[in-house]
């Protein structure tokens, strides 16, 4: 299937992740791909990580037989590698909980889903799924209630405060059920972070997330992440955790129709989309976003699974 | 207690979990970081498996690798029924040994796509989807024909063998590799009995039934 390319200025324009870091320098060169082209993705002497486009690749000058790719724009930051197609703003997004010298930093792996990358972040975002996907997890019948909490936009992010559920089993490091609390933080179009009560502290947060890389408008890899203030629990326990949750999701998220995530804010039922992934929707809506969505479409095309 | 080495997505190891569980053997799992962290090619794990693949069992202090060489020996050791590899039946004992080579070209189509397309492994794609769905007719009209003879199972006998213990994850995680089983109706009806045996257990992926 050739992809059609990507003409949307707003996406090409941010930054996307692309790969981890260590694969890259342990396992690389990687190939992947973004918004539906091949970029390879390899580590250079002096530790620097270049990116570069295949369609391009060998189509360059050559000087000494040393042919001259174009590269792309890189920035590796939170153990990742990022590029854009576009012209990228200076920076990316912060996340303070990083630099915390109390905290344990990873990536937990790179798992790809046969969807778009809008219905990846909003599957992270949805609270109401976890007791019926991830029962015994992060969630339990009958405790299925979703309390009330508010959304707001702040400073160009989404923030979603005082969301609260009953979980069996929040974190590895949980010993028993407990009433976590939870905000939500879209630090990017594709990035969507959790803030958790942390089970050994409840005065402080777990920050989870992932960085949604559009790999086409019909498939995304999710770059998993967890900054924990976790000390007692092996790294394969937890990754553990982090692909059983994973792996539930992947099964509803590849059979919601369509694979594109629906935009058009009139269209939306309230069934199952709540208020943080309506929120979600109008702002790639209002960021002009149209690759891998639905824009304007006619409410029959739309189906909230 | 019998220790292993164990990852949560990898259907070779789900075959070894569904086994245990349906044996009611207790064990303990030891997670190696698979994804990402490729834990099983690191040296301490080399050492266990020079190989560097998981599933390996530890039976106090006997260490086994490979799926098939593992299940092999929980059902002779642990299955006082003979139920799941019928070891004093020579006809069945060879049609489940039949079925278990089989799944080796199941394993390594169907479930090669699935890791191309969940992990993002380097294989030809298309050749794993065709080669899965040249073997899916194949197991589907045998099923069919068990099905008209009154068998529910692949290897003749009222009872589930190793021989569809093997094959079903590979089966049921396809679509994940972008391998529909719309196509193939006795599959699902086989794949829908063995969800529903006793003391059968889910791998994340798997949905309940
Ligand atoms: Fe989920």
């Amino acid at each position: 299937m050739v992809e059609k390319r990507c003409e949307d200025p707003v996406i090409r324009d941010l930054w996307h992740p692309v790969a981890a870091v260590p694969d890259v320098v342990d396992r690389g060169p990687i190939r992947t791909q973004l918004l539906g082209e091949t970029l390879t993705v390899q580590s250079k002497e002096g530790g620097d990580i270049c990116v570069t486009e295949e369609a391009v690749q060998g189509t360059g000058a050559s000087v000494d037989g040393v042919s001259l790719t174009p590269t792309l724009p890189t920035l590796q930051k939170f153990g990742f590698v990022w590029t854009s197609l576009g012209s990228p703003p200076d920076s990316l997004f912060d996340i303070p909980e990083f630099q915390e010298s109390d905290r344990w930093y990873e990536n937990s792996g790179s798992f790809r889903v046969h969807t778009s990358a809008g219905r990846a972040v909003e599957n992270f975002l949805d609270l109401a799924h976890f007791p019926f996907v991830h029962e015994g997890y992060l969630g339990e019948r009958p405790y299925t209630e979703v309390k009330d909490y508010s959304v707001a936009t702040k400073e160009g992010e989404i923030w979603a405060n005082g969301c609260e559920f009953y979980q069996p089993i929040a974190a590895v490091s949980a010993t028993e059920g407990q009433v976590t609390q939870y905000s939500y933080r879209l630090a990017h179009p594709f990035c969507p972070l959790l803030y958790k009560t942390s089970p050994l502290n409840r005065e402080r947060f777990d920050v989870i997330g992932i960085f949604v890389q559009p790999m086409t408008e019909e498939r995304a890899c999710a770059h998993q992440f967890l900054c924990l203030l976790d000390e007692s629990n092996d790294d394969a326990t937890i990754k553990r955790f982090q692909a059983v949750i994973f792996g539930q999701d992947k099964p509803i998220l590849e059979n919601q129709v369509p694979k594109r995530l629906p935009l058009e804010p009139r269209a939306e039922t309230p069934i199952r989309a709540d208020k943080t992934s309506i929120q979600y929707r109008r702002w790639l809506y209002d960021l002009g976003i149209s690759y891998g969505v639905v824009r304007g479409s006619s409410p029959e095309q739309i189906s909230v699974t | 207690m019998i220790k292993l080495y164990d990852y949560e997505l990898s259907v070779n190891c789900y075959k070894v979990r569904l086994l245990l569980n349906f044996l009611l053997v207790p064990h303990k799992l030891h997670s190696i970081d698979f994804f990402p962290g490729w834990e099983h090619k690191s040296e301490w794990f080399r050492e266990i498996n020079p190989l560097g693949h998981i599933p390996v069992i530890d039976d106090e202090g006997f260490l086994l690798r490979d799926s098939n060489a593992i299940l092999i020996y929980l059902a002779a050791k642990y299955d006082q029924s003979c139920r799941w590899y019928p070891v004093h039946e020579p006809s069945r004992l060879g049609e489940v040994s039949q079925w278990m080579m089989f799944s080796e070209g199941t394993t390594n189509t169907a479930s090669a796509a699935r890791l191309h397309d969940s992990l993002g492994y380097e294989f030809d794609i298309e050749a794993c989807r065709e080669g899965a769905h040249k073997l899916f007719r194949v197991l589907d009209e045998h099923l069919w024909f068990q099905e008209q003879n009154g068998s529910s199972w692949l290897c003749s006998g009222d009872d589930p063998t190793l021989a569809d213990l093997v094959i079903f994850p590979d089966v049921i995680l396809s679509e994940e590799g972008g391998i529909s089983r719309v196509g193939y109706p006795a599959i699902r009806r086989w794949a829908d009995r063995f969800r529903h045996l006793p003391d059968f257990s889910l791998m994340a992926g798997v949905l309940p039934t």
